[in-house]
């Protein structure tokens, strides 16, 4: 592995744990929503999170691409007002893999927040508890394993995050260059002994996080 | 103790629970089959349930009134309730538990180790609420509720899930609150020899409204006098 490669696994993983971090805050209120309330409507916005998971990737790293770019009607906001470029920078890696991870956490975090007792919520409030203090002394930690399995699965997603990528962030060495995208290149170029190197760090990133995230899971599942 | 319980009507699956009753003793039993909306009554008083109409006043405190569009939350009505269920905290310790709505009490009969002492928990502080016996549950529960200094406590069968020798156990403690803490109590049950052991006064209910109300000694009396006329299919096995 040559240095080039290392930094291309060391921007791959951070940037996949930095979208999970990002997608954190909204998917959990969006988790907490759909498990705990009901709205018109509800049915419509379930199914607009889990676009991504079944639309193909190139088709929504499109959709960025026409949303970010600077024609676009964000990308042309946050270039006008920010003098802030998104299209083909690390920024647009991070905005393509927080969109395609984004479905994974909000299931698992729903699921986990579905399985907490609503009764110990509703005794934590006879108890003086305020409705912050129960979600986070209450809910948040009964909920934890499955949120944190949630977390492992995004960011497993993000790892091998391609389509949508290579829409909106190109492969660019040493800027957007993700493992993903630099195994299609050698493959593309003929250097398949790299290609398998790459690929080797790619199975045993993803192979930990998988098993992290079915080892919490499973615990979960245990009674407390 | 004044609990008015008036123009009470809360839609339920199979009837509405319609209530309207002024509650004076210490220690009242709500006595009555399973599914009579007993423990719907309770949510209501610790404002857990919305209803479609009532006024809860405790003693000088309207804790509902529709009428006038209020409801104290739950959070601030200082009712402790314990549920059938008893809603331990399992990723708190029996400690964590109790100290989740401590309220450092200016009355000194609620203090953390006089309520300890009372209920005989002090060994169980540092253990998880999962490695507790039924009769340990109980207790840590019903501390739980007493340590927030309660108005009004509201008792959900606590006894229904021990066998007779753990009800044995658990009665002494529950009478020892009753006269330790003179507190108000509401006392949901199936059982008339709890219901005799514990309170002074009585309210049967059946489908959701109170059909009968006066002292433990009168109420079972006639209790059984039914019980004995219209065979098993009386019977009360909630």
């Amino acid at each position: 592995m040559s240095a080039e490669d290392w930094q291309i696994v060391w921007f791959t993983a951070w940037v996949s744990a930095l979208s999970t971090l990002v997608i954190l805050p909204l998917g959990l209120a969006a988790g907490l929503l759909l498990a705990r309330r009901d709205w018109p409507g509800k049915s419509g916005v379930e199914t607009i999170i889990s676009l991504p998971l079944v639309m193909p990737p190139v088709a929504t790293g499109l959709i960025l691409l026409k949303l970010l770019g600077r024609r676009g009607a964000l990308g042309g906001f946050l270039h006008d007002a920010l003098h802030l470029d998104i299209i083909f920078t690390w920024l647009a890696v991070l905005v393509s893999l927080s969109v395609m991870s984004f479905p994974l956490l909000v299931r698992s975090v729903r699921v986990a927040f579905e399985e907490v007792n609503p009764r110990l919520e509703q005794i934590a409030r006879t108890l003086g508890a305020s409705d912050l203090r129960v979600f986070w002394a209450i809910t948040v930690p009964l909920a934890a394993r499955g949120i944190i399995a949630g977390m492992i699965l995004a960011f497993a997603r993000a790892l091998g995050e391609f389509g949508a990528t290579i829409m909106v962030a190109g492969n660019i060495p040493g800027q957007t260059s993700t493992l993903s995208l630099a195994i299609f290149q050698s493959v593309q170029l003929g250097q398949d002994s790299h290609a398998f190197r790459l690929l080797a760090v790619s199975v045993v990133l993803a192979f930990a996080a998988v098993w992290a995230s079915e080892y919490l899971a499973r615990r979960n599942r245990a009674p407390l | 103790m004044k609990l008015l319980l008036q123009r009470i009507c809360l839609p339920l699956k199979e009837f509405t629970l319609e209530v309207d009753v002024e509650i004076q003793g210490q220690v009242t039993a709500i006595f009555g089959p399973s599914g009579a909306g007993k423990t719907s009554l309770l949510d209501l008083v610790a404002g857990l349930r919305r209803p479609k109409c009532a006024l809860i006043q405790l003693n000088d405190h309207v804790l509902t009134d529709t009428a006038r569009g209020l409801k104290v939350p739950a959070r601030s009505r200082e009712i402790g309730y314990v549920p059938q269920d008893l809603a331990l905290f399992p990723h708190l310790s029996v400690r964590g538990n109790l100290l989740f709505g401590y309220k450092a009490a200016s009355n000194s009969l609620f203090r953390f180790e006089h309520v300890i002492d009372v209920m005989e928990i002090l060994p169980l502080l540092p253990r998880g609420v999962t490695d507790l016996s039924g009769g340990e549950k109980q207790r840590v529960a019903l501390a739980r509720a007493l340590l927030t200094a309660p108005r009004l406590v509201l008792l959900d069968e606590p006894l229904a899930s021990l066998d007779l020798k753990l009800k044995a156990k658990i009665i002494p403690y529950l009478c020892r609150v009753r006269d330790e803490f003179h507190l108000p109590m509401l006392y949901v049950t199936h059982d008339p020899s709890e219901a005799a052991a514990l309170c002074d006064e009585v309210l049967v209910m059946e489908h959701g409204r109170f059909v009968r109300q006066g002292e433990p000694e009168g109420i079972f009396a006639d209790f059984s006098t039914n019980l004995a006329a219209d065979g098993p299919s009386r019977r009360w096995n909630g």
